[in-house]
């Protein structure tokens, strides 16, 4: 294996644990809430990226996926069971250990079932949904594809916001933490903050070692060259539609498994996580990363996510990421990562460092003309 | 081959046929090309050529008549399962991935030969790291014998046309292809390069590859032919050997005009 490959991963990992050291040093571990949530946000991001960056294929329905993910097990596990354990079914999955009982603030034994059998739905309920319309959604090209997936992403925010079951605008909320491993929840208590950081984190190195394989690999030259070379790559015996399909499934596949963990994180999940701005916000992050780019989607999902998640952008929150959409589309079509961008950002810098230098050495008088 | 005589055909084309509107762009043309011949199809401007070419590689779908290819039926394929029978082409105005390198470009070549999907590419399975080590391989190769191994890890966009084909060229033989379709592969290209292909066109063949080739470069075709097949307005005029057909009347006649 490359090993050199994955050295990235280990500065993401050091930079992460230098954050969480810092944290606990200026007592500001609050700020460890918001980097969970945007590191489900660049999960969501960097699957994007392998849908659009890599293949070509523009989503704007990924906060679609999403809301599929989370409403799934929102649902799932806040129905309760326990007038239902006599019927055969529910009965068998008790035994087996599917169900999960507790007291809830007034003394009532609660059943639900166990967030992995929810999670598993998610995600299969996902892929399928990705897969239906991506079969013939896919054959659409460049605006035509981005109107069709944005017009599934309007579907699914009219349907969660529409729907008793989904708790129309109030969205679910009480919903229980995810046993992800003994004594190692998934959820919002005080008492996992710090460790819910690092499994959120580790959910996104995971992802990026996946992605950056998939890249690197047989498939991942076929999905590079459908973007910009369709006709070369069907020539070359790629199954172009196929391929499109698969790595749309992927990225729903990755929305989806954020959206679960996101809302078992917060205890619950309402109809803006399902809004077309949402999806316009993973857009724009890839497209400032540098579409191509899982690293730079990385970056900018951290970043723009954790500003937003503080209320940097206040009232203003989804208009700052169409901005940023315009502005990138208009001066750094490649993404501010590019080389171009990085040298004209270092000659600044240069230029910079030579005027301060040189006002220092004239000991801070203006110049000297 | 040089004796062209006759070879089994491994390509057979039965009465092909196209209208687009109320042109009738290809009527009715059948030939044969013999297994490890460079057949070429000429012709003037709007004689039908690469309709011809693309109802072959199955981009565009015949009105009627048939393709063979080994016994197997090539009409109502996609192209990408034509490719994966062993048919491989190149376009007449270059189709790269302009921004992937050139290494990638020629790695694309071994999509078919290779076995790996999408769950063995994220967990870079053993196999999956084998398999790209051989593809690597066998594609450096190629590009050494094509002058590339100088611009490995360039963008195709950044280099010259005259590379930019032999990026192409290197694509298609890292397939391991039976049979290439040779789509005005001269086009572009100075004399040198004209007859640095030339000589690669007929080493490929005499690797056991077969031809099929339209050009414009009469020099080009003469030299390096076993048979032309000869179209005019759709239709067939002519098929032979190159003596032949050069000397044929109705060839002269549509390429040098004549009096009425």
């Amino acid at each position: 294996m490359n090993w050199k490959a994955y050295r990235p991963v280990a500065i993401l990992a050091v930079v992460l644990t230098i954050i969480q050291l810092l944290t606990l040093a200026t007592d500001t571990a609050y700020y460890l809430t918001q980097m969970t949530m945007a590191a489900y946000y660049v999960i969501v991001a960097v699957g994007l990226c392998m849908v659009m960056g890599y293949a070509g294929q523009i989503s704007l329905g990924q906060a679609g996926f999403f809301a599929i993910g989370g409403y799934t097990t929102a649902v799932l596990t806040t129905s309760n069971l326990t007038e239902k354990l006599e019927t055969p079914f529910f009965g068998f999955l008790d035994r087996i250990g599917l169900l999960i009982a507790e007291e809830n603030l007034y003394g009532e034994t609660v059943t639900y079932i166990t967030p992995w059998i929810a999670l598993t739905a998610a995600l299969v309920l996902a892929a399928s949904v990705a897969w239906a319309i991506g079969v013939p959604v896919l054959r659409l090209k460049g605006h035509y594809l981005a109107m069709a997936t944005m017009g599934f992403g309007i579907i699914i925010y009219r349907i969660v916001l529409g729907t008793r079951l989904f708790g129309e605008a109030d969205g679910i909320s009480n919903v229980p933490a995810f046993p992800l491993l003994p004594g190692v929840p998934v959820s919002s208590d005080f008492s996992v903050r710090v460790v819910n950081y690092y499994i959120a984190w580790l959910f996104v190195i995971a992802a990026m070692i996946l992605l950056m394989n998939l890249v690197n690999s047989r498939v991942g030259r076929a999905l590079r060259s459908l973007h910009g070379g369709e006709d070369a790559a069907d020539a070359m015996g790629v199954d172009t539609s196929r391929y499109k399909v698969v790595v749309f499934v992927i990225g729903a596949v990755f929305a989806a498994a954020a959206g679960v963990f996101m809302t078992h994180y917060n205890g619950g999940i309402g109809p803006s996580e399902a809004g077309v701005a949402k999806s316009v916000r993973y857009v724009a992050i890839v497209a400032v990363g540098g579409m191509a780019n899982l690293w730079g989607a990385l970056v900018m999902g951290l970043v723009l996510n954790f500003l937003s998640l503080r209320g940097l952008f206040g009232h203003f929150d989804d208009a700052v990421f169409g901005v940023v959409l315009v502005i990138i589309m208009m001066f750094f079509p490649d993404g501010l990562f590019r080389a171009a961008v990085l040298d004209r950002l270092r000659s600044r810098l240069k230029e910079l460092t030579a005027a301060v230098s040189g006002w220092l050495k004239r000991g801070g008088k203006g110049a000297e003309s | 081959m040089s004796d062209t005589a006759k070879a089994a055909p491994i390509l057979t084309v039965e009465s092909l046929d196209k209208s687009f509107g109320g042109l009738h762009a290809v009527n009715e043309v059948s030939f044969d090309v013999p297994e490890g011949a460079i057949k070429a199809v000429i012709g003037p401007n709007g004689a039908g050529k690469t309709t011809l070419f693309n109802m072959i590689a199955g981009s565009l779908t015949c009105d009627g008549g048939n393709v063979n290819f080994r016994g197997t039926r090539l009409t109502g394929l996609k192209p990408f399962q034509v490719a994966s029978l062993g048919v491989y082409r190149t376009f007449q105005n270059l189709k790269l991935c302009s921004h992937l390198s050139v290494l990638d470009n020629a790695l694309l070549g071994r999509h078919v030969a290779g076995t790996t999907g999408f769950l063995g590419g994220m967990f870079s399975t053993r196999k999956s790291r084998r398999e790209e080590l051989e593809a690597r391989e066998a594609v450096l190769e190629i590009l050494e014998w094509l002058e590339l191994t100088d611009v490995l890890d360039q963008e195709v966009g950044n280099l010259s046309f005259g590379r930019q084909r032999a990026v192409e060229l290197a694509r298609l033989l890292a397939a391991d292809p039976a049979m290439l379709l040779l789509d005005e592969p001269a086009a572009g290209l100075n004399m040198h390069e004209t007859d640095d292909l030339a000589r690669r066109i007929t080493e490929i063949r005499d690797q056991g590859r077969t031809i099929l080739l339209v050009e414009h470069d009469m020099s080009l075709v003469m030299d390096i032919s076993d048979e032309i097949v000869v179209l005019n307005f759709g239709e067939k005029i002519a098929e032979g050997v190159p003596s032949d057909v050069q000397s044929n009347p109705d060839v002269i006649q549509i390429y040098l005009g004549g009096d009425e």
